[in-house]
């Protein structure tokens, strides 16, 4: 008798055995959807935390004194040059009487350096860099441009904060996979209990001479429509829990500071990673799950 | 075809199932294969579908050589065999009909193929009127029956029934002999596992007697004698 390969029936099986074994089928979905909302939540916090770090990084500055022997047209000609080097964002000229202002302005309270010339200060530009990880070099480069004189670099709060990112990105990384293992196991176990209760039906499927792949594709469908559904409840869920929290910190008083990303804009690539993620966890355990009934 | 040659197998307890068993089924025969509990009977059974490898010895089912046989060819191996269990292992929460199709659909039958079989098959077991039952619906007898046209319906080279009159009465387990016997004459090759000594005596077919993992005697038209039930 020739081997078919009738997906619809595999299909149609999955979808049916998801009925038969109810209760398991509901464990199952709630366990997903469990794992996907802490997956999801930690996710997002971990993507505003970062959104937050990006804006006090494009904070992040150093200043570069212009030569005093240059001339004003080398002065300003020197902004095109200063923007063509890697990683700088932008090059922003302060003169010496707006820096004069401003040394002024911050201190107001103190009559000593009100009266200082403005001769006493120079030129300079303020530098800002597309990515802090590369400050240093970026400082080197631009201490080494013909027309600049000295630089003044924070490099320690920039390095602080490369460090923070980068701690605070590998223990996402990390709990994240914890979390999807444990998924795994916690699906695996649960698809096991309903492979289970139909171990006679694979020992009879296996000695009327059905293939492996005949025997775990249905599972494999079942585990993927779980999966799914899991995936699409938890969507609506991390939505409502997220708009919930976010108007919360917003609107709070103490911590207002916060600023917390729109979910819409994030929505559809939340879901595919949900979805994604859900038929992973939905196949994955499932194959996992039939493996040791296989061997018959 | 069956043959085996001098095959033993030992089970990781230690225990020694077989000894060095020897002997060979052609197609078309039909053929009891006797022993008290714990003589080897269901190790060969084993053996034959696959489900244990022998540890030494050659084995041949239906032209496939199980001592090198693939995994993936196993399952084919499968299909040229038709296999009936004591406890008739029907899912009961499918109909009759549906029972057979499952089977039918396991080889990866077509739709059209099992409408047209699973008739014939019903009513070569007497049970044409009852496709839309469940099993629990049904007598023991009735069961086996399904059991048997189960085995039959991927219409396989052999029919292996292991104690298929274990769970019946007597007049129940002649009629399933009967019906076996029949689909021996239609051309199906056929081995029955069985302590049965009345059931065995009453069909004058080749009997093979196993005691202590060894084959004591074989012999076609043969008797299930006293002497071999120690």
């Amino acid at each position: 008798m020739k081997q078919r390969y009738d997906f619809g029936y595999f299909l149609s099986e999955g979808f049916r055995s998801i009925f038969t074994h109810g209760f398991m089928s509901f464990a199952a979905v709630c366990m997903i959807v469990c794992c996907l909302l802490i997956m999801g939540s930690f996710t997002l916090v971990a993507v505003n935390v970062d959104h937050m770090l990006g804006d006090l990084e494009r904070e992040n500055e150093f200043t570069a004194f212009v030569d005093e022997r240059y001339t004003q047209e080398q002065t300003q000609a020197l902004q095109a040059t200063l923007e063509a080097i890697p990683n700088v964002a932008s090059a922003t000229f302060v003169s010496k009487e707006e820096a004069q202002e401003n040394f002024a302005a911050d201190k107001a309270d103190n009559e000593l350096f009100a009266s200082l010339p403005a001769t006493v200060y120079r030129d300079r530009y303020r530098i800002h860099v597309d990515e802090i990880q590369r400050m240093e070099d970026t400082v080197a480069q631009v201490e080494g441009t013909a027309g600049i004189a000295k630089v003044r670099a924070e490099l320690e709060i920039a390095e602080g904060f490369v460090v923070v990112r980068n701690i605070a990105g590998a223990v996402a990384v990390i709990l994240v996979v914890i979390l999807l293992l444990v998924s795994l196991f916690i699906i695996s176990n649960t698809i096991k209990l309903a492979t289970f209760n139909r171990r006679e039906e694979i020992a009879i499927m296996k000695m009327c001479g059905a293939t492996n792949s005949f025997v775990r594709w249905p599972f494999v469908f079942e585990g993927m429509l779980l999966g799914l559904t899991g995936a699409v409840a938890a969507f609506f869920l991390e939505w409502g829990v997220y708009t919930l929290v976010g108007s919360a910190i917003t609107t709070s008083d103490t911590i207002a500071l916060i600023t917390v990303l729109p979910f819409q804009p994030m929505a559809l690539r939340v879901l595919g990673v949900f979805a994604g993620t859900g038929l992973v966890i939905g196949v994955g355990g499932s194959v996992l799950a039939i493996r040791k009934f296989l061997q018959v | 075809m069956i043959r085996l040659i001098d095959i033993q197998k030992a089970y990781d307890n230690g225990t020694k199932a077989l000894k060095g068993v020897s002997f060979r089924i052609d197609d078309g025969e039909f053929v009891f294969l006797v022993g008290p509990s714990g003589s080897g009977k269901s190790t060969i059974i084993k053996l034959i579908t696959a489900e244990i490898a022998p540890n030494a010895g050659r084995l041949m089912v239906n032209g496939y050589n199980l001592n090198n046989i693939r995994p993936r060819q196993v399952p084919y191996m499968r299909r040229t065999l038709g296999v009936i269990f004591q406890d008739f292992r029907l899912i009961e929460k499918k109909t009759v009909e549906e029972n057979l199709t499952f089977a039918m659909r396991t080889v990866g039958a077509a739709p059209r193929e099992i409408r047209k079989r699973i008739p014939y098959v019903l009513e070569l077991v007497g049970l044409d009127q009852k496709g839309a039952c469940r099993p629990t619906e049904l007598s023991g007898g009735e069961q086996q029956r399904v059991a048997i046209a189960r085995a039959l319906v991927n219409n396989p080279q052999m029919i292996i029934a292991d104690e298929p009159t274990g769970n019946l009465d007597p007049q129940r387990s002649l009629e399933i002999m009967m019906l076996l016997e029949r689909i021996n004459e239609l051309g199906t090759t056929v081995l029955v596992v069985t302590h049965e000594k009345e059931l065995v005596n009453r069909f004058a077919k080749r009997v093979v007697a196993i005691e202590n993992g060894r084959v004591i005697s074989d012999e076609t038209g043969g008797y299930y004698n006293d002497e071999t039930t120690i």
